[in-house]
């Protein structure tokens, strides 16, 4: 696998040479083992409803099949490049910045985590097309291309950045310790209090951004980070203060994308 | 042959999607660790290997769901949500099946989250051992399960969405008081993370398609808010489930 393990291996049989290589691959079939366990669920449900429900016969039986296994050896890849990759180098960051010892750049470096990773996730730039339409539709802009892209842009930004400052203050939490329940449950307090006087077409768009924020790679390693800051902060403990950073950057965009509403749609 | 093209061509375009959608992460990651912190990354190799994995992986994934479960999804969803305006109208008596496929669908989605098992991994690990992987992919997907169904049903209604958030909250506020502490995080976290890859297609399809088929409802208006009410009964979930394991345990010692 690597130059440094083969050079003084030379002349080895070929199991001692290959020994990493091979068990990395008895690993992955191990793994996509489980995955298929992952997916059946799917598959039963799926081949219930159009079975037994709508009565309809199973579309491209083959076609199916290799989906599955395609998505079954991925998710199995994922895995592996979790536990070797993701989770390490989230705990690496973590560690690296408790050495440091600068709370001014784990803030910036949060702040830009969460920041660049939002802007560019697909789901948020479906949602934010779809949100444009609704206030096209509801006449808060006016109902062309342009006006309806930059309406799009300024949401993806708006949730960019309440994603960028949640996490900065789910940092902040970890370095000081404070309580989560006071900021989710007084966060989501004031969420119903702006639900109030936001204008009713936005209110469901952004209650579903709050969902859409955190991605298959994002959420990986921002929960490394956190748990790895708590583990590495004296008097923290990894479970009470580790977690709730995914819990922030799911409810900052309900709150910023009621606000750009009332802005916007006045 | 022409299914074989259209099957690279999704390979491909489903690949370069994913290495695009990482370079403002490995952007950030780099720059942070180039400028700010200066010393040598440990396992450096191994990392690069598993993050190629990771890009590898979440292509098939992704392929994979496009080609077996996406398109009949959302097929199945219209087609749920439709017949039923022949018969008996309007009521939402006459949409049972469209709970039950929205429940079923959104506890299999979920399960299947890969981001949900990233954090069940993961609160296992630092638990050691306590939190167990299915236990909270389980207790995630009965909530994400309910707050579907409740979804689908409030599409059925026309109710307004605040109501149901409102009420879901209250719940929240009330197990909160009375959960252990250790468990508040990890059961808000979860709500988060439901939502991703598997679900949002599935159930966007499945809001969007009943919306337009009810008189009255607007896809646009009313097809939203079911991933908000996916995210918010996973924690009910979560905490109840919690504390229906220390209630057990203290039965067991009496």
């Amino acid at each position: 696998m690597t130059s440094t393990a083969r050079t003084p291996q030379i002349g080895a049989p070929f199991a001692a040479r290959y020994r990493y290589v091979i068990r990395s691959g008895i690993e992955l079939l191990h793994q996509i083992a489980a995955s298929s366990r992952d997916l059946a669920p799917i598959v039963v449900v799926v081949a219930f409803f159009q079975i037994a429900v709508l009565r309809q016969p199973l579309p491209d039986a083959a076609e199916l099949l290799l989906g599955a296994l395609l998505v079954m050896a991925g998710l199995a890849l994922f895995l592996r490049g979790l536990s070797i990759s993701l989770f390490p180098l989230g705990e690496a960051m973590a560690d690296a910045f408790a050495v440091k010892g600068s709370a001014l750049w784990l803030f910036a470096f949060a702040f830009a985590l969460g920041f660049a990773t939002t802007a560019a996730e697909p789901s948020l730039t479906a949602v934010a097309h779809e949100a444009a339409r609704v206030a096209a539709g509801a006449g808060a802009i006016a109902d062309d291309d342009g006006s309806r892209d930059a309406y799009a842009l300024a949401l993806r930004l708006t949730v960019a950045f309440s994603v960028g400052a949640a996490l900065v203050l789910g940092v902040l939490r970890i370095l000081r310790g404070w309580p989560l329940p006071w900021l989710i449950l007084g966060g989501y307090g004031l969420v119903i209090a702006v639900t109030a006087v936001a204008p009713p077409e936005i209110i469901a768009v952004a209650y579903d951004s709050g969902g859409v924020t955190t991605s298959t790679i994002t959420v990986p390693l921002v929960t490394a980070l956190g748990v790895g800051l708590a583990g590495a902060i004296r008097g923290r403990s990894p479970l009470v203060d580790g977690f709730g950073l995914i819990a922030l950057a799911s409810l900052t965009p309900i709150l910023f994308v009621m606000v750009f509403g009332i802005v916007l749609h006045g | 042959m022409a299914e074989d093209t259209g099957f690279l061509a999704l390979l491909w375009t489903t690949g370069l999607d994913t290495v695009l959608n990482v370079v403002p992460l490995v952007v950030v990651l780099g720059g942070f660790w180039l400028v700010a912190l200066r010393r040598p990354l440990p396992h450096a190799r191994r990392i690069l290997v598993g993050g190629i994995y990771v890009l590898i992986g979440i292509t098939l994934f992704l392929v994979g769901l496009e080609k077996a479960l996406f398109p009949l999804g959302r097929v199945m969803a219209a087609q749920l949500a439709a017949p039923e305006l022949a018969l008996g109208g309007v009521h939402w008596r006459n949409y049972g099946w469209v709970y039950a496929f929205a429940a079923a669908i959104g506890f299999a989605t979920t399960v299947a989250e890969p981001s949900l098992i990233a954090v069940a991994l993961k609160a296992n690990e630092v638990s050691g051992g306590g939190i167990g992987v299915w236990g909270l992919r389980i207790a995630v997907g009965i909530g994400a399960a309910v707050g579907i169904a409740l979804g689908t049903l409030r599409i059925v209604l026309g109710a307004p969405l605040p109501g149901f958030i409102i009420a879901g909250y209250l719940i929240v506020l009330v197990q909160t008081l009375f959960a252990d502490r250790a468990i508040i995080p990890l059961a808000y976290d979860s709500g988060g993370v439901t939502t991703s890859t598997v679900t949002v297609p599935v159930v966007a399809a499945l809001g969007v398609g009943l919306a337009s088929v009810i008189p009255g409802r607007s896809p646009l208006l009313d097809g939203f808010g079911l991933i908000a009410l996916a995210c918010l009964f996973p924690i009910i979930a979560v905490l109840a489930y919690a504390q229906a394991a220390a209630a057990m345990q203290k039965l067991r010692r009496r």
